[in-house]
């Protein structure tokens, strides 16, 4: 397949505000990336956790939200032509014989690079999965983390576990297909808006849905494919057995170091160290900025993830293009080069 | 110094120095306890839930709505649950004993 093998210049893995500013970075200095992230939209942290708050110091704002940092990163790194490959973690780093770094992600994308620039920050979003025993085998059908579709819950009996705007709305949206919902959560109140939580109540009180309160999940009963049942217990730890034949568990996003634990890299409390001057990990070619970095006097600050950003990017430039030595250019006299294609 | 003891998931009990005005998760990482903290104290992550002494438990400030919101998140909760990061130290609070939860979701498993 032609459009799942790529070469470039760099890797970015990472998408939030420091991997879309690395993009920049390497552009400026004629290097062209690909950037792969968990997440289906870009912006790590800053979107997926916070997009609304304001941020009072990112230098030259005096104030910025989340999101409109994000959105002004992305139009800062679009001249440099990135290719985004979203929804998809990078699983595996392996070196070629010919010292370029292969990345494969999750959807099978291949992608060869002369450096990778790690901008993991505290690992990869992906769902917060609600630690019972042998989950996993029950993920796909019998316990799914988002809907994807509703008609897959016609006639199905259905336990929502959460008390957040998703568990609500998919609450409000099932009970019309579902043979039976039930609302697992662990006290009265909801975060959610205040008509949705209206209507979760009305409909409870003439008994087209059960609330389940105050339980938590306990455990799952079934064959190891599909569900019998999911226990529930109080904070005492009295039981109660929910007959069901699927499972949603809406307890937000968590961040996973996941694989890059495995890649030989020098991790000192799930954080890479690197050499404070170029960003360069103990891998060759290999670098890391942001979030996941650590070195004496790292401040976990978007600032100070664009400041390694721009030294990374420069410690990338020979082993790109050993032959051309670069000149060090302010941008106002460079200005921004042209696509880099 | 005040002291404050964890309860490490394997029973052990670490005694350590509480400076003052710290927090519970910042006390914790400057003595190598496995207390994630992912967020660092924004109050968004719900990672460094740990379940506080009953004795100790009354003592705390009550939990505001939004670190309430983020235990919604979290698992294995109990009646003294609460957030390392919005515990300060003060000297009311000197001798403070926590436990890390078991189920802690750990950051470095494989998927
Ligand atoms: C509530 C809150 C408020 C904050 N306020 C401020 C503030 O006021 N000022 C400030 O400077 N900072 C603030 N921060 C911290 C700031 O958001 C972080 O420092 C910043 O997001 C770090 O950026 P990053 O690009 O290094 O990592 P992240 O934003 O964490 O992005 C990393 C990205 O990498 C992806 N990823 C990881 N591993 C993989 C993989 N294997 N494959 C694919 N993708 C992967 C993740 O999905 C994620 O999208 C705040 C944080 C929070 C939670
Ligand atoms: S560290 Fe994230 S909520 Fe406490």
């Amino acid at each position: 397949m032609s459009d799942s093998r790529h070469v470039t210049d760099v890797v970015v893995v990472g998408a939030g505000p420091v991997g879309l500013f690395a993009i920049f970075e390497c552009g400026m200095v004629r290097l062209k990336c690909h950037v792969v992230d968990a997440l289906d939209a870009i912006g790590g942290q800053c979107t997926a956790l916070y997009p609304e708050k304001p941020i009072y110091d990112i230098p030259g704002h005096p104030r910025i939200d989340a999101a409109d940092l994000v959105r002004a990163l992305g139009e800062q790194a679009a001249p440099f032509a990135p290719v985004y490959h979203l929804g998809q973690t990078v699983d595996r780093l392996d070196r070629q014989d010919d010292g370029a770094w292969r990345v494969t992600t999750s959807k099978g994308v291949e992608i060869v690079a002369k450096a990778v620039l790690i901008a993991a920050g505290v690992g990869a979003f992906g769902p917060n999965r609600p630690p019972l025993p042998d989950i996993e085998r029950y993920e796909g059908d019998a316990v799914q983390y988002y809907v994807k579709r509703r008609e897959d819950f016609r006639g199905k009996r259905v336990v929502i576990a959460g008390g957040g705007d998703s568990a609500v709305d998919w609450a409000l949206s099932l009970v019309d297909v579902a043979a039976r919902i039930m609302v697992v959560h662990r006290r009265p109140k909801f975060r959610a808006a205040p008509d949705s939580e209206a209507k979760l109540m009305a409909l409870a009180d003439s008994k087209r849905l059960d609330l389940v309160i105050p339980y938590q999940l306990d455990s799952l009963e079934g064959d190891g494919k599909s569900l019998r049942a999911v226990i529930v217990a109080t904070l005492d730890g009295e039981k109660r057995r929910l007959e069901a034949d699927t499972l949603l568990p809406f307890f937000g996003l968590a961040m996973e170091l996941g694989p890059i634990a495995h890649w030989g890299l020098d991790l000192e409390r799930s954080l890479i160290t690197v050499d404070p001057a170029t960003c360069a990990t103990n891998l060759p070619a290999v670098f890391a900025v942001g979030d996941i970095v650590s070195y004496p006097g790292k401040l976990k600050l978007i600032l100070c993830g664009f400041s390694e950003a721009a030294m990374a990017a420069r410690a990338i430039y020979p082993l790109v293009h050993p032959d051309t030595p670069l000149h060090f250019e302010y941008s106002t006299t460079s200005g921004v080069p042209g696509a880099a294609r | 110094m005040p002291k404050m003891v964890f309860i490490e998931k394997n029973g052990n009990r670490k005694e350590v120095d509480a400076p003052l005005g710290l927090s519970v998760l910042e006390i914790a990482h400057r003595n190598h306890i496995d207390l994630e903290g992912a967020c660092e104290g924004s109050l968004a992550c719900s990672t460094c839930h740990v379940i506080v002494d009953g004795q100790w438990y009354k003592k705390l400030d009550e939990a505001s709505e939004d670190e309430e919101d983020m235990l919604d998140l979290a698992f294995g909760l109990t009646h003294t649950s609460r957030l390392g990061c919005q515990i300060k130290m003060t000297p009311e609070l000197d001798g403070l004993t926590v436990r890390l939860p078991p189920a802690t979701r750990n950051m470095m498993v494989d998927k």
